[in-house]
């Protein structure tokens, strides 16, 4: 199961994170702190894997962005390091060559592909299309209902 | 699609734009001006509270955004839980979305208006439009409590078996989280779980295998009667990421049935194979550089996996993991330790340790440092110091060891010191000389107060050179190092055992003396400790200061003996008489409980809560506490002192629980038994004890090896002796001589103490078990059939929801009544299903006894696919199958006679007068539900289906086949799919006059009129589209887009129902179904 996930650019600053176990704030914050510190310190040549606590954490970097997941002992490091990278094809694919700003700009957006890939640290879907479709289709409920609530008569 | 940014999004009208506070930031963030970002987000957070306070949903959900990202950046918005929940129960899916994402993201178990958000989630679980609950489950998932998961397992589970797949794989991976916040659920739950195993949809099926594995990881044996099913998965699935799950999940049920790893082997090779050949699916996305370091890690990974099973094969690669721990990467040395670990043998301890050594001395860094400290002590001390052949080499590695600079571990390598000495005799005097050296030069390991976590050390020195001071050669400089000013700089806790024990090594040096005869040098060391005590009774820890000031009114009176001229040391030395023996750390615990004694009862009645204030904390002694009592004051007489003594070793030899001393107390004045063994290893031990911190293991590494070799010669000798004699006897030996580990004997003999167990010690295992483990709680045996017990909670009737159908808290046993059952409303409630039911009661009387009650129960209910309701004609019958009998009922097959108009949905190629198969088995007192889909012509009538169900029923006197046919209801309000309308779309669709009319009314009418809209949308699934007093607007739309407005209208006893359709025989049949509901009211 996925701990947690988070986004980070190089300079350290959180871009998202999602977590699948219920922390206190206090801890979340000390957790991210120190995890964004461990893997900014080490160099490309390294691998993508850290073991950290009792977790493992799977990063890997896109540009200026660091995606990180902390896993359980038992899972599967390549595995995760596939999720991250189909995470990111989706953001790709949804925004269409996606950069840090688009991320930076629509948070949101970015947590319900997020949301949308996988649920409860478990991944939910691994059909890129199916989940691009998911997304799209409530974005349009959105659309008509705003649309809707554009008429005069609301 | 997406069109760029904030443009599209509602959020920009209204409100501060959410684009402004990130433009803002990020500005900041790039020009890194702290303070003014903080005051930004200070007026930020003022706005949004004030924008909280307007009425707009709109403006309310815009804020919740803001707050979102801010929260994201590390600010508390908790206090805005209450307003969250507002924006998840929008009835817009555009700020219902934002809710719950806002909700997901902050709330956690301490939130305490979670509980609110019970009916709004039931509410959007049961929502029309999918995405409504599928946002729900994703919110859920992130923060669901014991509570919630116990109030919405029921709901959770019949989402299971929703039409829309991407709401069953939604539900499925949910139910994960809500079995590990409520194991009870597990059971219920898990038969429609493994049914999803077989889901046609490869995004539920995967969700299934994910649970399934995550499940089975940790309780492995109880999924092994699931291995055949994920056996033909295996096989037939083409999905990587399924395949993965399914293959780590056989790794752990591989263990338990042997007999799996034989099947496993082909399929396993075919999938290699695939894998090779499609160029391993992960290469393909990664950059080259990333996969070098990978593949250094996955080599490593895979070698401690083979260690396990073939650890010969790995050895030999001894030099190669060596070298990993140069690697720059952290993660691969760390691996390449681990790998060590497990490679150690009485052969090659001592030089992969040198090795460790080496790398420790070269670590950069403080925690790989430890890291590798800790793993030295690891590997020495694993399965009870079984490699280590020479405990002078360890004792020395571990006074090696403490010259690391600003280790956290000094207490690990203290209490490694103690463990040692303690249990392995022979090395006590060894042990002994090594402390005193490090005790003499206590000011090199205190002198900085950063290197604190070293300083431990000086703890189990300074209690080993007193504890065995019988075997200090120079006790008076060991006990002068002791008494130094510089002592005092020491941590609390550690110059209290300083004072204790340079009272013991006192004593032995007092007895010393007194029995040389030295009046003079023994009233010199006397007086050594009256003059340097009391720095130690000044200290400003309670503990040193209690100590020292009872120990120096104790050498006080010494003192005054000796003048005149009385011996002492005797009586003195008897103070710390006795040995300690080490004690299993699990003893305290397997102590069983004497009959009748209660442990959780009040000896006393308890305190008042102001009195405990005052007690002071107990734990401050450190294991010195029983000798402690053995203070006296210096005024009881020598006499009074022994017969006190006397009564305690009676009272200690009584008492059960009192770890006895070895019989003779007094053995210290003889040799311990252990010192003779101590063989030949008499090595000039002058320069090192003189050189502190100078490396010295290496010496017994080449001393060791200079034995084996010794030892080696003189058993091939022998052996060559034998030989000689066994030649013309026997046919000769051919086999090379190897050198294993049985055949190097230990340098000492050393009897390793093993730790003293209670008598009588409770064997068990269970301590092992962390009792806060959350997933021991879902080791469940599943196979077991389902109690009465153990169903989930079904929300109750007293939710103000269900208020409004009054007629629902009636005893829903009617047979043949149109009366929906409980479990009808259930469904009907959570998956907003189209409900018509036939339930059926048939005894089958069997050699004249009643045998099988079976209950039928049947919930259909249609697919509604949005905008394209012209083309779907199907409408899916949910059956719940309950076998209330006391046997097993297989094979079941459900037929049903088809019209010209409605038609059973039957797999291709089978006839028409085919049964469908049901895909389960029931046993006693289960029900499951299966789905069927029938195809409809036209809907505008309501239809009767015949059909029959077929069964083998299983008992012990044998299997019988059974029928019981039933009837199917199919009426004009099934049809109809709940559809929300707005009230000027739904005067449009009036003024549009294309629509017949008809109405209806009925007298004698009595419940008021909430009810009877609660009624009419319960049953005919209509909406209310809006509601002036006592006259309400209705909507609802079949699946054939048939739209139906209704104008209900209450009088004083009597209600009228205008209603208006595309088709009037739809009307007509409906407002007809709609009377005869009335009518019972």
């Amino acid at each position: 199961m996925i701990r947690f996930i988070l986004l980070f650019s190089r300079q350290g600053k959180l871009r998202l994170q999602k977590w699948y176990i219920t922390l206190p704030d206090r801890e979340r914050k000390k957790i991210t702190r120190e995890i964004v510190q461990i893997v900014l310190a080490r160099s490309q040549k390294m691998s993508s894997f850290v073991n950290w606590k009792d977790l493992k954490l799977v990063y890997k970097r896109y540009a200026s962005l660091y995606f990180c997941c902390a896993i359980e002992d038992q899972d599967n490091e390549l595995l995760t390091l596939e999720v991250v990278h189909r995470y990111v094809e989706l953001l790709d694919r949804y925004f269409g060559n996606v950069c840090e700003l688009d991320i930076i700009f629509n948070f949101e957006k970015a947590y319900f592909i997020l949301d949308e890939f996988i649920m409860g640290g478990e991944i939910q879907e691994t059909s890129k299309k199916s989940a691009v479709k998911a997304i799209e289709d409530s974005d349009m409920l959105q659309e008509t209902m705003e649309e809707y609530m554009n008429k005069p008569a609301f | 699609m997406y069109d760029g940014g904030f443009q599209n999004g509602i959020l920009n009208g209204v409100g501060g734009s959410i684009k402004k506070i990130v433009v803002h930031v990020t500005e900041y963030e790039n020009n890194n001006f702290l303070f003014p970002q903080a005051k930004y987000i200070s007026q930020c957070i003022d706005e949004i509270k004030q924008e909280l306070k307007q009425d707009n949903i709109a403006v309310k959900a815009n804020a919740v955004c803001k707050l979102t990202y801010l929260q994201m950046l590390g600010y508390d918005i908790s206090w805005a839980a209450f307003n969250i929940i507002e924006v998840m129960s929008a009835s817009k899916f555009t700020f219902k979305r934002i809710g719950y994402l806002a909700a997901s993201q902050c709330f956690h178990e301490g939130t305490d208006v979670i509980m609110l958000t019970t009916n709004q989630i039931r509410k959007d679980l049961s929502s029309p439009n999918q995405y409504d609950t599928g946002v729900a489950l994703t919110g859920l998932s992130c923060f669901v409590t014991p509570d919630l998961a116990r109030d919405l397992a029921n709901d959770i589970m019949t989402l299971m078996s929703h039409t829309k797949p991407y709401i069953r794989k939604k539900a499925v991976l949910i139910m994960y989280k809500v079995f590990l916040k409520y194991p009870e659920s597990l059971r219920p739950a898990f038969p429609r779980l493994k049914e999803k195993l077989e889901d046609p949809d490869p995004g539920v099926q995967s969700a299934a295998v994910n649970v399934i594995c995550e499940l089975a990881r940790r309780n492995p044996k109880n999924y092994l009667s699931l291995a055949p099913l994920f056996f033909k998965l295996m096989t037939s699935s083409t999905n990587n990421w399924v395949l993965i799950k399914i293959i780590k999940l056989f790794g752990a049920l591989t263990p338990l049935e042997p007999r799996l790893g034989k099947k496993l082997i082909e399929p396993l090779t075919n999938l290699i194979h695939r894998f090779i050949a499609s160029g391993n699916f992960w290469l393909q996305t990664s950059k080259v550089k990333i996969v070098i370091g990978a593949a250094l890690y996955l080599g490593l990974l895979a070698m401690s996996k083979i260690l396990k099973t073939h650890p010969k094969s790995v050895q030999s690669h001894k030099d190669l993991i060596l070298q990993c721990l140069d690697d720059k990467d952290e993660s691969i040395r760390l691996r390449a330790l681990d790998l060590l670990y497990g490679m150690v043998s009485k052969k090659n301890l001592m030089e992969i340790v040198k090795k460790l050594m080496i790398h420790v001395d070269k670590a950069e860094g403080t925690t790989y440092r430890d890291e590798l400290l800790t793993k030295i002590i690891d590997i020495c001390s694993q399965s009870n110091y079984q490699y280590i052949t020479n405990f002078e080499w360890y004792i020395s590695i571990l006074v090696e060891l403490t010259r690391l600079e600003g280790t956290r571990h000094g207490h690990l390598i203290a209490a490694q010191m103690l463990d040692v000495a303690i249990r392995v005799k022979a090395i006590r005097k060894f042990a002994v000389s090594q402390m005193a050296m490090l005790l003499d030069n206590a000011h090199l390991i205190a002198s900085n107060t950063q290197r604190n976590g070293i300083c431990e050390v000086l703890y189990a020195a300074a209690w080993i050179c007193g504890e065995f001071s019988e075997h200090l050669e120079e006790s008076n400089q060991t006990l002068e190092a002791m008494l130094r000013p510089k002592v005092t700089t020491l941590p609390g806790h550690i110059q209290a055992v300083y004072v204790q024990n340079m009272v013991k090594l006192y004593a032995s040096i007092l007895q010393q003396k007194e029995q040389d005869g030295e009046k003079e040098a023994a009233q010199e060391i006397t007086q050594l400790m009256i003059d340097r005590l009391p720095q130690f009774v000044q200290s400003a820890d309670l503990e040193v200061q209690e100590r020292a000031s009872c120990i120096l009114q104790l050498i006080k009176y010494i003192q005054k003996l000796q003048i005149k001229e009385v011996p002492v040391a005797e009586e003195v030395i008897a103070l710390f008489a006795g040995e300690l023996n080490p004690v299993a750390p699990k003893a305290q615990k397997k102590v069983p409980v004497p009959e009748g004694l209660d442990l959780d009862a009040w000896i006393n009645e308890p305190p008042s809560d102001s009195e405990s204030e005052d007690e002071k904390p107990k734990t401050i002694f450190h294991d010195e506490e029983q000798r402690h009592s053995r203070h006296r004051q210096p005024e009881i007489d020598e006499e009074e002192l022994a017969r006190r003594r006397e009564v305690r070793k009676q009272e200690q030899a009584n008492n059960p629980f009192y770890i006895k001393s070895s019989p003779s107390p007094q053995k210290q004045y003889q040799d311990t038994p252990g010192v003779e063994h101590i063989p030949v290893v008499q090595i000039d031990l002058s320069v090192p004890l003189k050189v502190p911190g100078m490396p010295m293991s290496d010496q017994y590494v080449k001393l060791e090896e200079e034995r084996r070799h010794k030892q080696k010669l003189e058993k091939d000798k022998k052996k060559k002796k034998q030989k000689k004699e066994k030649k013309g006897k026997h046919r000769r030996h051919n086999s090379l001589h190897t050198e294993s580990d049985e055949d190097i004997a230990p340098a000492q003999h050393v009897d390793i103490i093993t730790e003293e167990m209670p008598e009588n010690a409770l064997p068990s295992d269970e301590d092992d078990k962390d009792p806060n483990d959350p997933y021991k709680a879902l080791d469940i045996d599943l196979d077991k059939p389902l109690a009465d017990s153990e169903k989930l909670p079904v929300q109750s009737h007293r939710n103000a929801e269900n208020l409004k159908s009054p007629d629902t808290e009636a005893p829903l046993v009617g047979k043949k009544s149109k009366k929906p059952k409980k479990k009808e409303k259930k469904h009907k409630e959570k998956e907003r299903e189209r409900e018509k039911k036939k339930e059926r009661e048939k005894k089958v009387a069997e050699e004249g006894k009643k045998v099988n009650i079976y209950e039928m129960s049947c919930v259909s209910n249609t697919y509604d696919i949005q905008g394209n309701l012209q083309n779907d004609s199907q409408v899916t019958v949910s059956v719940i199958f309950e076998n209330k009998s006391t046997s097993f009922l297989k094979s079941m097959e459900l037929n049903v006679l088809d019209s010209l108009n409605a038609k059973m949905l039957r797999p291709e190629g089978s006839l028409v007068h085919d049964g469908i198969p049901v895909p389960f088995q029931l046993p006693p007192g289960i029900s499951n539900e299966a789905q069927f889909v029938f195809t409809l012509q036209s809907i505008v009538m309501a239809q009767k289906l015949k059909g029959t169900l077929s069964f083998i029923v299983k008992n012990d006197d044998g299997s019988t086949h059974e029928k019981i046919d039933f009837k199917l209801h199919f009426s004009c309000a099934s049809y109809l799919i709940t559809t929300p309308c707005y009230s000027d779309a739904f005067a449009k669709l009036l003024e549009s006059g294309d629509l017949h009319m008809s109405s209806i009314k009925v007298d004698g009418i009595s419940i008021s009129f909430q009810h009877l809209l609660a009624k009419i949308c319960f049953y005919h699934h209509f909406s209310v589209v809006e509601r002036v007093d006592s006259c309400a607007s209705m909507y609802s739309r079949s699946i054939q887009g048939h739209h139906v407005c209704l104008l209900v209208k209450k009088g004083e006893n009597s209600v009228s129902v205008d209603g208006k359709c595309n088709d009037s025989t739809l009307l007509s049949n409906l407002l007809d179904e709609m009377k005869e509901t009335l009518s019972k009211c």
